[in-house]
């Protein structure tokens, strides 16, 4: 990629405040991971953390019960990270501050097809829902891409989150039409859709880490053309930015995080708008600095939103996507309510 | 020359009267054949005869029970809902000027959906309670969201965004009640989060009845203020509309009417957003079509309950139903707006 090229002789000029904002997310990290490990319908001691991390000969019940929950604990913080750079990525694609995947409908395509793969594919493992999710992830993307951008002004933020808006009413009709006459299809459906990070097992993970490692990576490589193109596309195509190029590979990137998270662990909402708009309030708008921060950000609410989701809907549990809905639809009103009239 | 244009006008405006009547009786007549069809179709299909003596209190064997018990209560819950969903997303959609700006897309009834599940399922609440609570859920649900996009400057565009994030926060609330209520089964869900007529029975229809038969004939009596504000402020303050007072009743009168319709049926998806251009379209201008939009109200509701019911193997509830129908009609004007620059 040479338009790399084109920020790289400049100075990296480390954001005011991002050491102290490293240093507080790294905190909330730790704190999110112990309180994953330790809550949940049995919470443990410290000790027994202590023994069920570094001790691997000690049997008893409660380091046993946190060995279990290390997997859900590492799952839960890739998909926060993999949603979280994926929300940096789609709204800087689209220069939009709204776009995040539950918003523009992707879940709900990702969905559609795992529920067409299960009941006509009879597909059942997780490396089989990833491809199809991957598959409706990508294309409701464009879909709702296609119509959010139409007539003069492009994308604006309220003409997508109708678009995508419209198109999850759609697709989720779809989804319990073809659900509701086969139950045996909605049990397992439920289970893929209730089940969250709870479902993260060692398996998926180790499905999950290409797919992240990718995205990751073109995210990386991304960031400082993006930053040029947050100028706006006549700026960026004179600092040398293939601005059409950049667009693909960055939304590619962006619909295969959230996708692979999707297929794995559900629909879950709102991550990458909160995770993205907090970071981008405390460091500023560079992308090379939000896209990694992002991610960190992304891995905290989503690990925490677990752990509340854990206690709330305590002796069961309570859906992940319920909890980041409802600490992230008030960050898509704020949103709103500051933006100007115009770029509605 | 003045007395020949003034005839043109009368005859043009005879020919929508003619239009708007002949349509009005129209839609009455299928509705009501749909009600009709409704109370004779099912497991067992009982003839016109036999409806109308269970309908005048005579035992008939069998079709006392499946016609009196379980096809007039649905039947009924369709009509009053479908009435309601009807007029109300009609005089949000007139009043704010925008086809999108009704009470399923902004959360209005999201909003009486969460508090009537809250009093089921939290307070075990009586009915007469749970209707109270989910008017007051849908007004509370109006007045937030109206006060947040007031704003520096208000604006539809903001109005209908702040709607949708409110919508998704209520729907997060729904699902957590259903599953601290123990109620988390699917077809619990689907009534509260997209509507159903499922195990609709007489003595939880009163409510719904009373205040529809209320509150329905004032806003239909207000029909003709409701086309002047949709001109704007200006034109109808100038045509003798006192705005501000015409506009509290009417949000008034059809969020209570909705927030009913809702604790009795849920928020059947779509039917206020689809009834009101359905309507405008069939009976044309001039009129106020108010009346017609909640006539294709309970068409939409009825007929969808029926294709739900009988078209398939399995049986739908009402809302995947006309949320299939109305989804793509709204993604289609979408596109049209966004081609005509209206948003």
């Amino acid at each position: 990629m040479d338009h790399t090229s084109v920020l790289k002789n400049k100075q990296l000029v480390i954001p005011r405040k991002f050491m102290s904002v490293l240093l507080f997310s790294i905190v909330l990290l730790g704190i999110s991971i112990l309180a994953s490990l330790a809550f949940g319908s049995r919470t443990v001691g410290w000790n027994e953390i202590m023994d069920g991390l570094f001790h691997p000969d000690i049997q008893s019940h409660g380091a046993n019960v946190v060995r279990q929950r290390i997997a859900r604990t590492v799952f839960s913080l890739m998909c926060g990270a993999a949603l979280g750079v994926s929300g940096a990525l789609m709204q800087s694609v689209t220069r939009n501050p709204i776009a995040d995947p539950s918003i523009l409908g992707v879940n709900t395509g990702a969905a559609l097809f795992v529920v067409c793969g299960i009941s006509f594919f009879h597909i059942g493992t997780a490396g089989q829902y990833i491809w199809f999710a991957l598959a409706g992830a990508i294309l409701t993307a464009i879909f709702v891409f296609g119509i959010g951008s139409m007539g003069s002004g492009g994308a604006t933020p309220l003409k997508l989150v109708l678009a995508g808006a419209a198109t999850s009413a759609a697709l989720s009709s779809l989804v319990m039409a073809i659900m509701i006459p086969r139950s045996n299809v909605m049990d397992q459906f439920r289970f893929w859709q209730v089940g969250s990070v709870g479902a993260g097992n060692w398996d998926s993970i180790s499905i999950f880490v290409p797919f992240l490692l990718v995205g990751i990576l073109i995210a990386f490589f991304s960031a400082p053309a993006l930053n040029a193109l947050a100028l706006g596309d006549e700026v960026a195509t004179g600092l040398g930015v293939r601005t059409g190029t950049l667009r693909l590979v960055a939304a590619f990137g962006g619909v295969l995080l959230c996708g692979a998270a999707t297929a794995l662990a559900g629909p879950i909402g709102f991550i990458g708008l909160l995770a993205t708009h907090v970071i981008r309030l405390l460091i500023g708008p560079d992308l090379r600095y939000i896209i990694p921060m992002s991610a960190v950000a992304g891995a905290i609410i989503l690990t925490i939103s677990d752990v509340c989701g854990r206690l709330l809907g305590s002796p069961g549990e309570l859906e992940v996507g319920v909890v980041t809905a409802f600490i992230g639809a008030p960050i898509l009103i704020l949103i709103t309510m500051k933006a100007k009239m115009r770029a509605l | 020359m003045m007395n020949e244009s003034m005839n043109l006008i009368m005859v043009g405006r005879i020919k929508r009267r003619r239009r708007f009547i002949l349509v009005t009786w129209l839609l009455a007549i299928i509705a009501f054949a749909l009600c009709c069809t409704m109370l004779m179709l099912g497991n067992t299909i009982y003839p016109v005869t036999d409806v109308i003596s269970v309908l005048l209190g005579e035992q008939v064997k069998g079709a006392s029970f499946s016609v009196g018990t379980i096809r007039l209560p649905r039947m009924v819950a369709g009509v009053f809902a479908g009435f309601a969903f009807g007029i109300s997303g009609h005089v949000f959609q007139t009043m704010l000027r925008n086809p999108l700006a009704n009470p399923n897309v902004i959360g209005i009834t999201a909003g009486s959906s969460a508090a009537a599940v809250f009093c089921i399922i939290v307070l075990h609440a009586s009915s007469t309670f749970v209707s109270i609570a989910s008017i007051i859920g849908g007004l509370a649900t109006v007045i937030v969201i109206f006060l947040l996009s007031k704003g520096s400057s208000f604006s539809i565009g903001r109005l209908i965004l702040i709607g949708i994030g409110i919508q998704a926060m209520l729907n997060a609330v729904i699902s957590y009640l259903l599953l601290i209520g123990q109620h988390h089964d699917v077809p619990t869900a689907m009534r509260w989060l997209s509507g159903s007529l499922n195990g609709a029975k007489m003595e939880n229809l009163y409510a719904l009845m009373v205040t529809v038969l209320i509150f329905a004939p004032i806003i239909i009596l207000l029909g003709k203020r409701l086309d002047m504000l949709e001109l704007g402020e200006q034109t109808a303050t100038s045509l003798g509309v006192n705005t501000d007072r015409t506009r509290v009743i009417l949000i008034i009168s059809s969020v209570l009417i909705i927030a009913l319709a809702t604790a009795t049926t849920g928020p059947i998806a779509f039917v206020a957003f689809l009834s009101g251009p359905i309507a405008k379209r069939l009976v044309g201008i001039g009129f106020s079509s108010v009346i017609p939009a909640g006539l294709v109200g309970i068409i939409l509701v009825l007929a969808s309950d029926l294709i739900g019911q009988f078209a398939f193997v399995a049986r739908y509830p009402v809302g995947v139903i006309t949320g299939i129908l109305g989804a793509p009609y709204l993604i289609m004007l979408l596109i049209r707006m966004n081609r005509k620059e209206e948003l």
